[in-house]
Protein backbone atom coordinates (compact mmCIF):
# COMPACT_ATOMS: atom_id res chain seq x y z
CA UNK A 1 0.00 0.00 0.00
CA UNK A 2 1.50 3.35 -1.08
CA UNK A 3 1.83 6.12 1.50
CA UNK A 4 -0.96 8.25 -0.01
CA UNK A 5 -3.34 5.25 -0.04
CA UNK A 6 -2.39 4.47 3.55
CA UNK A 7 -3.10 8.08 4.58
CA UNK A 8 -6.55 7.89 2.93
CA UNK A 9 -7.34 4.56 4.64
CA UNK A 10 -6.12 5.92 7.99
CA UNK A 11 -8.51 8.83 7.60
CA UNK A 12 -11.38 6.35 7.12
CA UNK A 13 -10.55 4.21 10.19
CA UNK A 14 -10.21 7.43 12.23
CA UNK A 15 -13.70 8.58 11.33
CA UNK A 16 -12.75 11.09 8.63
CA UNK A 17 -9.87 12.81 10.45
CA UNK A 18 -7.47 14.87 8.33
CA UNK A 19 -4.26 12.80 8.08
CA UNK A 20 -0.99 14.60 7.35
CA UNK A 21 2.80 14.19 7.81
CA UNK A 22 2.75 10.39 7.37
CA UNK A 23 6.31 9.08 7.68
CA UNK A 24 7.73 5.58 8.07
CA UNK A 25 9.87 4.96 11.15
CA UNK A 26 12.29 2.08 11.52
CA UNK A 27 10.46 -0.98 12.74
CA UNK A 28 11.13 -4.55 13.71
CA UNK A 29 10.90 -7.63 11.51
CA UNK A 30 7.31 -8.31 12.59
CA UNK A 31 5.72 -4.92 11.99
CA UNK A 32 5.95 -1.50 10.36
CA UNK A 33 5.79 1.66 12.43
CA UNK A 34 4.54 4.97 11.01
CA UNK A 35 4.20 8.45 12.50
CA UNK A 36 1.45 10.81 11.38
CA UNK A 37 -0.80 13.66 12.46
CA UNK A 38 -4.61 13.35 12.59
CA UNK A 39 -6.46 16.64 13.11
CA UNK A 40 -3.36 18.20 14.72
CA UNK A 41 -2.83 15.23 17.07
CA UNK A 42 0.44 13.29 16.62
CA UNK A 43 -0.21 9.53 16.46
CA UNK A 44 1.64 6.27 15.80
CA UNK A 45 0.52 3.44 13.53
CA UNK A 46 1.82 -0.09 14.03
CA UNK A 47 0.91 -2.47 11.22
CA UNK A 48 1.62 -6.19 11.18
CA UNK A 49 3.85 -7.57 8.44
CA UNK A 50 3.25 -10.68 6.40
CA UNK A 51 4.88 -13.72 7.99
CA UNK A 52 4.13 -12.65 11.58
CA UNK A 53 1.67 -15.19 12.90
CA UNK A 54 0.99 -13.57 16.27
CA UNK A 55 -2.50 -12.38 17.12
CA UNK A 56 -2.25 -8.61 17.40
CA UNK A 57 -5.61 -8.52 19.20
CA UNK A 58 -3.88 -9.94 22.28
CA UNK A 59 -1.31 -7.16 22.16
CA UNK A 60 -3.80 -4.34 22.02
CA UNK A 61 -5.92 -6.02 24.69
CA UNK A 62 -2.93 -6.14 27.05
CA UNK A 63 -2.02 -2.53 26.18
CA UNK A 64 -5.53 -1.43 27.12
CA UNK A 65 -5.40 -3.45 30.35
CA UNK A 66 -1.99 -1.92 31.17
CA UNK A 67 -3.35 1.57 30.56
CA UNK A 68 -6.31 0.84 32.83
CA UNK A 69 -3.93 -0.48 35.52
CA UNK A 70 -1.94 2.76 35.46
CA UNK A 71 1.16 1.45 33.68
CA UNK A 72 2.72 4.25 31.60
CA UNK A 73 1.89 3.12 28.05
CA UNK A 74 0.67 4.76 24.85
CA UNK A 75 -3.12 4.94 24.65
CA UNK A 76 -4.79 2.68 22.07
CA UNK A 77 -6.85 5.06 19.87
CA UNK A 78 -8.21 2.39 17.56
CA UNK A 79 -7.12 -1.12 16.58
CA UNK A 80 -8.32 -4.00 14.44
CA UNK A 81 -7.26 -7.40 13.14
CA UNK A 82 -9.55 -6.95 10.10
CA UNK A 83 -7.23 -6.50 7.09
CA UNK A 84 -9.91 -4.66 5.09
CA UNK A 85 -9.12 -1.37 6.89
CA UNK A 86 -5.35 -0.94 6.38
CA UNK A 87 -4.35 -4.12 4.56
CA UNK A 88 -3.20 -5.91 7.74
CA UNK A 89 -3.87 -5.99 11.48
CA UNK A 90 -2.99 -2.62 13.02
CA UNK A 91 -3.19 -0.39 16.04
CA UNK A 92 -3.16 3.40 16.23
CA UNK A 93 -1.51 4.68 19.40
CA UNK A 94 -1.03 8.06 21.03
CA UNK A 95 2.43 9.48 20.34
CA UNK A 96 4.72 9.61 23.37
CA UNK A 97 7.66 11.98 23.07
CA UNK A 98 11.07 10.73 24.19
CA UNK A 99 14.07 8.53 23.44
CA UNK A 100 14.34 4.75 23.09
CA UNK A 101 17.93 4.39 21.86
CA UNK A 102 19.87 2.73 24.69
CA UNK A 103 23.26 4.32 24.00
CA UNK A 104 21.76 7.82 24.17
CA UNK A 105 19.84 7.11 27.39
CA UNK A 106 22.99 5.59 28.94
CA UNK A 107 25.42 8.31 27.90
CA UNK A 108 23.80 11.62 26.84
CA UNK A 109 23.88 14.52 29.30
CA UNK A 110 20.15 15.11 28.60
CA UNK A 111 19.34 11.95 30.57
CA UNK A 112 21.84 12.41 33.44
CA UNK A 113 19.04 13.33 35.85
CA UNK A 114 16.77 10.53 34.63
CA UNK A 115 19.55 7.98 35.12
CA UNK A 116 19.61 8.65 38.86
CA UNK A 117 16.09 7.22 39.25
CA UNK A 118 15.41 5.10 36.13
CA UNK A 119 16.09 1.83 37.96
CA UNK A 120 13.39 2.74 40.49
CA UNK A 121 11.09 3.89 37.64
CA UNK A 122 11.55 0.51 35.96
CA UNK A 123 10.84 -1.34 39.23
CA UNK A 124 7.62 0.62 39.81
CA UNK A 125 6.42 0.10 36.22
CA UNK A 126 7.12 -3.64 36.52
CA UNK A 127 5.30 -3.90 39.86
CA UNK A 128 2.34 -2.08 38.33
CA UNK A 129 2.20 -4.22 35.18
CA UNK A 130 2.53 -7.40 37.25
CA UNK A 131 -0.64 -6.31 39.08
CA UNK A 132 -2.77 -6.43 35.90
CA UNK A 133 -5.63 -8.88 36.36
CA UNK A 134 -4.83 -11.84 34.08
CA UNK A 135 -8.57 -12.46 33.68
CA UNK A 136 -8.84 -9.10 31.90
CA UNK A 137 -6.73 -10.46 29.02
CA UNK A 138 -7.99 -14.05 28.63
CA UNK A 139 -6.16 -14.61 25.32
CA UNK A 140 -2.71 -14.20 26.94
CA UNK A 141 -0.86 -17.52 26.77
CA UNK A 142 0.91 -19.16 29.68
CA UNK A 143 4.05 -20.62 28.13
CA UNK A 144 6.94 -22.53 29.68
CA UNK A 145 9.89 -20.49 28.40
CA UNK A 146 12.38 -23.37 28.69
CA UNK A 147 10.16 -25.67 26.61
CA UNK A 148 9.36 -22.92 24.12
CA UNK A 149 12.97 -21.95 23.40
CA UNK A 150 14.09 -25.60 23.37
CA UNK A 151 11.59 -26.12 20.53
CA UNK A 152 12.81 -23.01 18.69
CA UNK A 153 16.45 -24.13 18.98
CA UNK A 154 15.62 -27.66 17.81
CA UNK A 155 13.72 -26.29 14.80
CA UNK A 156 17.01 -24.95 13.38
CA UNK A 157 18.81 -28.29 13.62
CA UNK A 158 22.32 -26.94 14.35
CA UNK A 159 23.99 -28.43 17.46
CA UNK A 160 25.04 -26.04 20.25
CA UNK A 161 26.82 -27.92 23.07
CA UNK A 162 27.17 -24.74 25.17
CA UNK A 163 23.40 -24.16 25.01
CA UNK A 164 22.82 -27.79 26.00
CA UNK A 165 24.96 -27.25 29.12
CA UNK A 166 22.84 -24.19 29.91
CA UNK A 167 19.58 -26.10 29.41
CA UNK A 168 20.85 -28.81 31.81
CA UNK A 169 21.71 -26.20 34.41
CA UNK A 170 18.31 -24.54 34.03
CA UNK A 171 16.50 -27.86 34.43
CA UNK A 172 18.53 -28.77 37.53
CA UNK A 173 18.12 -25.37 39.19
CA UNK A 174 14.57 -24.47 38.21
CA UNK A 175 12.91 -22.52 41.04
CA UNK A 176 9.46 -23.59 42.27
CA UNK A 177 6.62 -22.10 40.23
CA UNK A 178 5.98 -18.65 41.62
CA UNK A 179 3.10 -16.25 41.35
CA UNK A 180 1.59 -16.26 37.84
CA UNK A 181 0.82 -12.86 36.40
CA UNK A 182 0.98 -10.74 33.25
CA UNK A 183 4.63 -10.60 32.14
CA UNK A 184 5.78 -8.02 29.59
CA UNK A 185 8.32 -10.43 28.10
CA UNK A 186 10.67 -7.87 26.51
CA UNK A 187 11.14 -5.17 29.18
CA UNK A 188 14.55 -3.62 28.40
CA UNK A 189 16.26 -0.54 26.98
CA UNK A 190 15.10 -0.10 23.39
CA UNK A 191 11.50 -0.91 24.31
CA UNK A 192 11.09 1.84 26.89
CA UNK A 193 10.47 5.50 26.09
CA UNK A 194 12.57 7.75 28.33
CA UNK A 195 12.57 11.52 28.76
CA UNK A 196 14.81 13.82 30.82
CA UNK A 197 12.23 13.30 33.61
CA UNK A 198 12.54 9.48 33.52
CA UNK A 199 10.41 6.58 32.23
CA UNK A 200 7.56 7.82 30.02
CA UNK A 201 6.11 4.70 28.38
CA UNK A 202 6.56 0.93 28.23
CA UNK A 203 6.40 -0.13 24.56
CA UNK A 204 6.49 -3.34 22.48
CA UNK A 205 4.17 -5.72 24.28
CA UNK A 206 4.16 -8.33 21.53
CA UNK A 207 5.97 -10.96 23.68
CA UNK A 208 3.71 -10.49 26.71
CA UNK A 209 2.35 -13.65 28.30
CA UNK A 210 1.33 -15.13 31.64
CA UNK A 211 4.27 -16.25 33.76
CA UNK A 212 6.53 -15.63 36.76
CA UNK A 213 7.03 -11.89 37.37
CA UNK A 214 10.73 -12.54 38.09
CA UNK A 215 11.15 -13.29 34.37
CA UNK A 216 10.88 -9.56 33.60
CA UNK A 217 13.45 -8.66 36.29
CA UNK A 218 15.90 -11.28 35.03
CA UNK A 219 15.52 -10.21 31.37
CA UNK A 220 16.20 -6.58 32.34
CA UNK A 221 19.58 -7.69 33.76
CA UNK A 222 20.78 -9.77 30.76
CA UNK A 223 24.26 -8.61 29.73
CA UNK A 224 23.27 -7.74 26.15
CA UNK A 225 20.90 -5.06 27.51
CA UNK A 226 23.72 -3.31 29.41
CA UNK A 227 25.09 -2.01 26.09
CA UNK A 228 28.70 -2.08 27.27
CA UNK A 229 28.03 -0.58 30.72
CA UNK A 230 29.26 -2.41 33.83
CA UNK A 231 26.01 -1.84 35.75
CA UNK A 232 23.88 -5.00 35.75
CA UNK A 233 20.37 -3.53 35.59
CA UNK A 234 19.87 -2.21 32.04
CA UNK A 235 23.33 -0.65 32.21
CA UNK A 236 22.16 1.94 34.75
CA UNK A 237 21.54 0.31 38.12
CA UNK A 238 22.66 -2.24 40.69
CA UNK A 239 20.76 -5.42 41.54
CA UNK A 240 19.99 -4.22 45.07
CA UNK A 241 18.43 -0.98 43.79
CA UNK A 242 16.11 -2.91 41.45
CA UNK A 243 15.18 -5.56 44.00
CA UNK A 244 14.60 -3.03 46.81
CA UNK A 245 12.46 -0.70 44.69
CA UNK A 246 10.45 -3.62 43.28
CA UNK A 247 9.85 -5.11 46.73
CA UNK A 248 8.65 -1.75 48.00
CA UNK A 249 6.33 -1.15 45.03
CA UNK A 250 4.96 -4.70 44.69
CA UNK A 251 4.88 -5.59 48.38
CA UNK A 252 6.70 -8.90 47.79
CA UNK A 253 10.29 -9.86 48.54
CA UNK A 254 12.63 -10.61 45.65
CA UNK A 255 14.77 -13.77 45.81
CA UNK A 256 18.02 -12.89 43.96
CA UNK A 257 18.62 -16.57 43.10
CA UNK A 258 15.29 -16.77 41.29
CA UNK A 259 16.06 -13.60 39.32
CA UNK A 260 19.48 -15.06 38.48
CA UNK A 261 17.85 -18.22 37.11
CA UNK A 262 15.71 -16.04 34.84
CA UNK A 263 18.77 -14.00 33.86
CA UNK A 264 20.56 -17.20 32.76
CA UNK A 265 17.45 -18.25 30.81
CA UNK A 266 17.33 -14.73 29.32
CA UNK A 267 20.94 -15.00 28.16
CA UNK A 268 20.14 -18.34 26.53
CA UNK A 269 16.97 -16.86 24.96
CA UNK A 270 18.88 -13.94 23.46
CA UNK A 271 21.41 -16.41 22.02
CA UNK A 272 18.58 -18.35 20.38
CA UNK A 273 16.99 -15.08 19.18
CA UNK A 274 20.32 -14.26 17.47
CA UNK A 275 19.98 -17.53 15.55
CA UNK A 276 16.38 -16.59 14.65
CA UNK A 277 17.55 -13.24 13.29
CA UNK A 278 20.33 -14.71 11.18
CA UNK A 279 17.88 -17.36 9.91
CA UNK A 280 15.61 -14.61 8.59
CA UNK A 281 18.53 -13.61 6.34
CA UNK A 282 19.55 -17.17 5.43
CA UNK A 283 16.01 -18.22 4.49
CA UNK A 284 15.51 -15.03 2.46
CA UNK A 285 12.75 -13.54 4.65
CA UNK A 286 14.86 -10.37 5.03
CA UNK A 287 18.20 -10.34 3.22
CA UNK A 288 20.66 -8.18 5.18
CA UNK A 289 24.36 -8.43 6.07
CA UNK A 290 23.45 -6.88 9.44
CA UNK A 291 21.11 -9.80 10.23
CA UNK A 292 23.68 -12.25 8.80
CA UNK A 293 26.36 -10.90 11.17
CA UNK A 294 24.10 -11.40 14.21
CA UNK A 295 24.53 -15.16 13.74
CA UNK A 296 28.15 -14.73 14.78
CA UNK A 297 27.05 -13.08 18.05
CA UNK A 298 25.67 -16.38 19.34
CA UNK A 299 29.08 -17.18 20.87
CA UNK A 300 28.93 -13.96 22.96
CA UNK A 301 25.90 -15.45 24.72
CA UNK A 302 27.64 -18.81 25.06
CA UNK A 303 30.55 -16.97 26.70
CA UNK A 304 28.21 -15.17 29.11
CA UNK A 305 26.44 -18.44 29.94
CA UNK A 306 29.77 -20.02 30.85
CA UNK A 307 30.60 -17.17 33.19
CA UNK A 308 27.13 -17.41 34.73
CA UNK A 309 27.31 -21.17 35.24
CA UNK A 310 30.72 -20.72 36.87
CA UNK A 311 29.19 -18.18 39.22
CA UNK A 312 31.28 -15.38 37.67
CA UNK A 313 29.01 -12.43 36.92
CA UNK B 1 47.54 -26.53 -2.47
CA UNK B 2 45.44 -24.04 -4.48
CA UNK B 3 45.91 -22.97 -8.12
CA UNK B 4 45.16 -19.28 -7.55
CA UNK B 5 47.52 -16.38 -8.12
CA UNK B 6 48.14 -13.73 -5.47
CA UNK B 7 46.46 -11.96 -3.79
CA UNK B 8 45.18 -14.61 -1.42
CA UNK B 9 41.50 -14.72 -0.46
CA UNK B 10 42.45 -13.03 2.81
CA UNK B 11 44.30 -10.24 0.98
CA UNK B 12 41.36 -9.72 -1.40
CA UNK B 13 38.89 -9.34 1.47
CA UNK B 14 41.36 -7.05 3.25
CA UNK B 15 41.56 -4.79 0.17
CA UNK B 16 37.78 -4.33 0.13
CA UNK B 17 37.68 -3.68 3.89
CA UNK B 18 40.39 -1.03 3.53
CA UNK B 19 38.45 0.69 0.73
CA UNK B 20 35.29 0.75 2.93
CA UNK B 21 37.31 2.24 5.81
CA UNK B 22 39.21 4.74 3.67
CA UNK B 23 36.61 6.01 1.17
CA UNK B 24 33.07 4.79 1.87
CA UNK B 25 32.88 5.55 5.58
CA UNK B 26 33.86 9.20 5.06
CA UNK B 27 31.40 9.79 2.21
CA UNK B 28 28.31 8.31 3.88
CA UNK B 29 26.08 9.27 6.81
CA UNK B 30 23.31 7.81 8.92
CA UNK B 31 21.97 4.39 8.05
CA UNK B 32 24.34 3.71 5.14
CA UNK B 33 27.35 4.68 7.27
CA UNK B 34 26.12 2.38 10.06
CA UNK B 35 25.77 -0.48 7.57
CA UNK B 36 29.25 0.33 6.24
CA UNK B 37 30.63 -0.15 9.75
CA UNK B 38 28.79 -3.47 9.99
CA UNK B 39 30.29 -4.51 6.63
CA UNK B 40 33.81 -3.58 7.83
CA UNK B 41 33.32 -5.74 10.92
CA UNK B 42 32.02 -8.63 8.81
CA UNK B 43 35.01 -8.51 6.45
CA UNK B 44 37.48 -8.30 9.35
CA UNK B 45 35.78 -11.40 10.79
CA UNK B 46 36.18 -13.24 7.47
CA UNK B 47 39.88 -12.27 7.40
CA UNK B 48 40.37 -13.73 10.89
CA UNK B 49 38.54 -16.91 9.93
CA UNK B 50 40.66 -17.34 6.79
CA UNK B 51 43.79 -16.92 8.91
CA UNK B 52 42.84 -18.98 11.97
CA UNK B 53 40.15 -21.33 10.63
CA UNK B 54 42.31 -24.27 9.46
CA UNK B 55 44.17 -24.57 12.79
CA UNK B 56 40.90 -24.11 14.71
CA UNK B 57 39.29 -26.93 12.71
CA UNK B 58 42.12 -29.31 13.66
CA UNK B 59 41.97 -28.29 17.33
CA UNK B 60 38.18 -28.69 17.37
CA UNK B 61 38.35 -32.19 15.87
CA UNK B 62 41.09 -33.19 18.34
CA UNK B 63 39.08 -31.94 21.32
CA UNK B 64 35.99 -33.89 20.27
CA UNK B 65 37.99 -37.06 19.53
CA UNK B 66 39.66 -36.91 22.94
CA UNK B 67 36.17 -37.03 24.47
CA UNK B 68 35.03 -39.81 22.13
CA UNK B 69 32.68 -37.74 19.97
CA UNK B 70 32.72 -37.49 16.16
CA UNK B 71 31.19 -34.02 16.00
CA UNK B 72 29.27 -31.30 17.86
CA UNK B 73 25.96 -33.03 17.16
CA UNK B 74 27.08 -36.14 19.10
CA UNK B 75 28.45 -34.03 21.94
CA UNK B 76 25.28 -31.91 22.13
CA UNK B 77 23.11 -35.06 22.17
CA UNK B 78 25.22 -36.60 24.95
CA UNK B 79 24.94 -33.52 27.15
CA UNK B 80 21.22 -33.27 26.52
CA UNK B 81 20.45 -36.92 27.25
CA UNK B 82 22.50 -36.90 30.43
CA UNK B 83 25.05 -39.43 29.08
CA UNK B 84 27.61 -36.89 30.25
CA UNK B 85 26.77 -37.00 33.94
CA UNK B 86 26.62 -33.42 35.21
CA UNK B 87 28.61 -34.32 38.31
CA UNK B 88 30.57 -37.25 36.84
CA UNK B 89 34.29 -37.44 35.98
CA UNK B 90 33.75 -36.50 32.32
CA UNK B 91 31.78 -33.33 33.10
CA UNK B 92 34.85 -31.17 33.70
CA UNK B 93 36.56 -32.30 30.50
CA UNK B 94 33.37 -31.66 28.50
CA UNK B 95 33.01 -28.18 29.95
CA UNK B 96 36.66 -27.39 29.20
CA UNK B 97 36.25 -28.57 25.60
CA UNK B 98 33.05 -26.61 25.02
CA UNK B 99 34.60 -23.52 26.61
CA UNK B 100 37.65 -23.85 24.31
CA UNK B 101 35.33 -23.96 21.27
CA UNK B 102 33.44 -20.90 22.46
CA UNK B 103 36.74 -19.03 22.89
CA UNK B 104 37.82 -20.00 19.37
CA UNK B 105 34.51 -18.75 17.96
CA UNK B 106 34.92 -15.44 19.79
CA UNK B 107 38.53 -15.00 18.65
CA UNK B 108 37.15 -14.96 15.08
CA UNK B 109 33.79 -13.25 15.66
CA UNK B 110 34.66 -10.56 18.21
CA UNK B 111 38.04 -10.88 19.98
CA UNK B 112 37.40 -7.76 22.06
CA UNK B 113 34.53 -9.54 23.83
CA UNK B 114 37.08 -11.85 25.50
CA UNK B 115 39.03 -8.89 26.87
CA UNK B 116 36.00 -7.28 28.53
Amino acid sequence: MAANELAASLSVVLGGATVTDLARLTGGASRETWRFVADDRPLILQRQRGGDVRDMATEFAVLRAAHAAGVPVPEVITASTDPSGLGAAYMVLSHVDGETIARKILRDETFAGARTHLTADFARALARLHSIDTASVPSLQSTDQVVQYRQVLDSFGDPHPAFELAFRWLERHRPPTGRQCVVHGDFRMGNIMVGPDGLRAVLDWELSHVGDPMEDLGWLCVKAWRFGSRKPVAGIGEYDELFGAYAQAAGVDVDPDVVRWWEVLGTLKWGIMCIMQTQSHITGLARSHELAAIGRRVCENEHDLFLALDGRW
Amino acid sequence: MIPHDPPSAQQLVESVREWLERDVLASTTGRVQFHTRVAINVLAMVERELELGPAQATDHRDRLQALGFADDAELAAAIRSGVVDDDGPQAGAVRDAVWASVRDKLIVANPRYLEA
